[in-house]
């Protein structure tokens, strides 16, 4: 296990350092200068050469990848001052320092997505397994069908329409906020509801269908059947052999999910008005903001990476065939 | 006289598919008694393992329809409650099947497979269960039991696997073993082996056994009986003497000639059983095995492709053909026996 979890760290420190690299020099390979961007329609020479400076980016492209890196561990002085360990470099748009801001917005992530995830795995496991227990019958026609319709469903328009229906006709549900669990937890549950419900909506409806595959599948498998020939009782055989088998697959979309969440819902968050990782990863993209992209894509790959070893650890728990080193 | 242990009257198997209804045994009648062991032979798709699995009441309800008389012991399975079934699974009747490695689960230690059936059907305690787990691995012959009895199935080879699967079906001391295809996946000499532990077994305990496969060599060396199947009816029974001695029925015929001698020179080709089986949702009339059969001319114009010869007599070497007895042994004699 020891030796499983330092091998993967340090996999996944490659790995982040690969992205990061690649994130920059694709940066300066878009033919749009940045510097012009920031400074304006009535920019000179001279005051582009100074925004060149303040920006840091008239140095080699390497030398402003290493400089970055160093930062990271060491801190950095920009012209608008000093930028403490762990140093990501300041916003081009607005000077915000960006591992600041990641701190700052990463809460409303975080709130976001593991509320919908508790939603979308309870439902959606939950109906996969009533679907494959009832196979034919109604109930999986029902959530088979709910499933479709589901998964068919776009973020926008589901949570566009539940605003106006709950929150503005019905008035019902709160109108979505974002309050730290820390200060109300009550008003972070509400405020929190209906982006959830709509966000999980897609996944619920993803996670219905697969839990339900995979559970057929074991359940047509030779070791279920030798169950049942020992006189398990069919829910015995259900409750305690198929569903582990069946885990598998639903583990290993769930760790790549959440890491996805993480590194922002960008249309929840959209919709709902939320100022999560996600919206300020479009406002990098939109801006050419070069230090506070290379922050949410590290945001990102560090969620995906490391939900990914915590996948692999879970898959040996569950699985005794899968071994860890 | 008294009732056979096990009694199998008429037995049809129907299930619904898209493609129409499959007859996957039709009017099979057998009879099997304790201590001894039946051998049921015959090709994919001929019935066999279906046959088992309807005893056990495994086929899904939804789509199978199942008729005739199933009689254990004095109970009638066909149509027994959910509750009657599950409580004799594993207990009375117990089944071992042809892939050890899928058909135990990856997911639990041998000894909690082995024991959890125990405890279903005893209500015996954890540590119970655990010592009985220990105490049945030791009789299939697994070394050092107290250790192996928290591996998992990966953990073991395949004979030992098979080992593990005989030790779980045996755990209740089941009166009737059904025993699909079990040394089907395993190498020659493990093969033996585990004939060898069952056979052991059986003298201990007294079991009945019904061994499925379509190896004769595992018939001739662990069956005390012989039923050969073919598109789900049975088409020829006896002792392994009289089935694999002087078989009468023009199948049985094709599956020993079709079968490799260690006698015979290597160039001599080996002779397969001519055409392809029948598809069980249009089951040919008459004898199934018409179509196929170089005989049926023999037996008189048409009759073959009519009526569907019965296997008679009733009880001893029974066969289903319309040939007369002369020309059975005729044809065996001068056309077949060469090539045994």
């Amino acid at each position: 296990m020891y030796r499983f979890l330092v091998r993967r760290i340090l996999g996944a420190a490659m790995i982040l350092l690969i992205i990061s690299a690649l994130t920059f020099f694709l940066f300066f390979a878009i033919p749009r200068d940045p510097a012009a961007f920031a400074c304006g329609k009535l920019c000179t020479p001279e005051t582009l050469e100074i925004v060149r400076r303040n920006l840091g980016i008239d140095e080699p492209v390497f030398l402003q990848y290493w400089h970055w890196l160093v930062g990271i561990f060491t801190g950095r002085d920009f012209t608008y001052g000093h930028c403490d360990a762990p140093c990501l470099g300041y916003s081009f748009v607005n000077q915000e320092p960006i591992f600041q801001a990641l701190v700052d917005r990463f809460p409303t992530t975080l709130s976001l997505t593991f509320g919908a995830a508790v939603v979308f795995l309870l439902f959606g496991i939950g109906m996969g397994m009533i679907a494959a227990a009832r196979q034919g019958r109604p109930a999986d026609k029902i959530a088979s069908s709910a499933s479709l319709i589901g998964a068919s469903m776009q973020i926008y328009f589901v949570g566009v329409l539940a605003t106006w229906v709950l929150v503005d006709q019905l008035q019902i549900i709160e109108r979505p906020s974002y309050t730290p669990l820390t200060e109300n937890p009550l008003q972070w549950f509400y405020g929190l509801l209906l982006p959830w419900l709509v966000l999980s909506i897609i996944f619920t409806a993803n996670y219905t269908r697969m839990t339900r595959s995979s559970m057929v599948e074991q359940l047509g498998e030779d070791y279920v059947r030798t169950a049942r020939a020992k006189g398990m009782s069919a829910r015995t055989v259900f409750l305690r052999f198929a569903w582990r088998g069946a885990m598998g697959p639903v583990i290993t979309i769930f760790g790549v999910d959440l890491g996805v969440l993480l590194g922002g819902a960008i249309i929840t968050e959209q919709t709902f008005s939320l100022h999560g990782i996600g919206e300020l990863s479009i406002k990098a993209v939109i801006n050419q903001d070069l230090p506070m992209l290379l922050g949410v894509i590290l945001v990102a790959a560090t969620a995906i990476v490391l939900f990914n070893i915590v996948v692999d650890a879970a898959y040996a728990f569950i699985d005794p065939r899968v071994r860890l080193s | 006289m008294t009732a056979p242990f096990l009694s199998v009257r008429d037995l049809t198997v129907d299930f619904s598919t898209e493609d129409g209804v499959v007859h996957a045994v039709n009017g099979l009648s057998f009879d099997i008694e304790k201590g001894t062991t039946l051998g049921i032979v015959g090709e994919s798709g001929s019935g066999k393992s279906v046959t088992n699995l309807a005893i056990l009441g495994l086929h899904d309800p939804d789509f199978t329809s199942i008729s005739g008389e199933i009689v254990l012991d004095g109970q009638e399975l066909i149509g027994a409650s959910r509750r009657e079934l599950e409580r004799l699974r594993g207990n009375k009747v117990a089944m071992i099947f042809q892939d050890p490695l899928t058909s135990l689960s990856p997911f639990h230690t041998v000894g909690r497979q082995i024991g959890e059936t125990y405890r279903k059907h005893t209500g015996a305690s954890r540590a119970k269960a655990r010592q009985r787990a220990i105490e049945m691995l030791g009789r299939v012959g697994i070394p050092q039991p107290q250790s192996r009895v928290d591996d998992h199935p990966h953990q073991f080879s395949g004979g030992m696997r098979q080992r593990v699967m005989i030790a779980m079906a045996l755990v209740c001391d089941p009166d009737l073993l059904i025993a699909d295809e079990p040394t089907t996946a395993l190498d020659v000499t493990v093969q033996a082996q585990i004939l060898d532990l069952l056979r052991d077994l059986q003298e201990q305990t007294g079991t009945a056994i019904i061994m499925i496969t379509h190896d004769l060599g595992v018939v001739t060396s662990a069956a005390h009986e012989v039923l050969v199947m073919y598109a789900g009816r049975a088409v020829e029974r006896g002792t392994v003497r009289e089935v694999l001695g002087s078989p009468r029925h023009p199948y049985t015929w094709g599956l020993l000639s079709s079968l490799p001698r260690l006698s015979a020179p290597v160039d001599v080709p080996l002779v397969p059983v001519r055409g392809t089986p029948p598809s069980l949702i249009n089951v040919p009339p008459g004898c199934p095995f018409h179509p196929r059969c170089d005989y049926a001319a023999l037996a008189g114009p048409g009759l073959c492709g009519q009526e569907r010869p019965e296997l008679s007599p009733h009880r001893g070497h029974g066969d289903a053909c319309y040939l007369t007895p002369a020309q059975k042994r005729d044809i065996f004699l001068e056309k077949v026996k060469e090539h045994l």
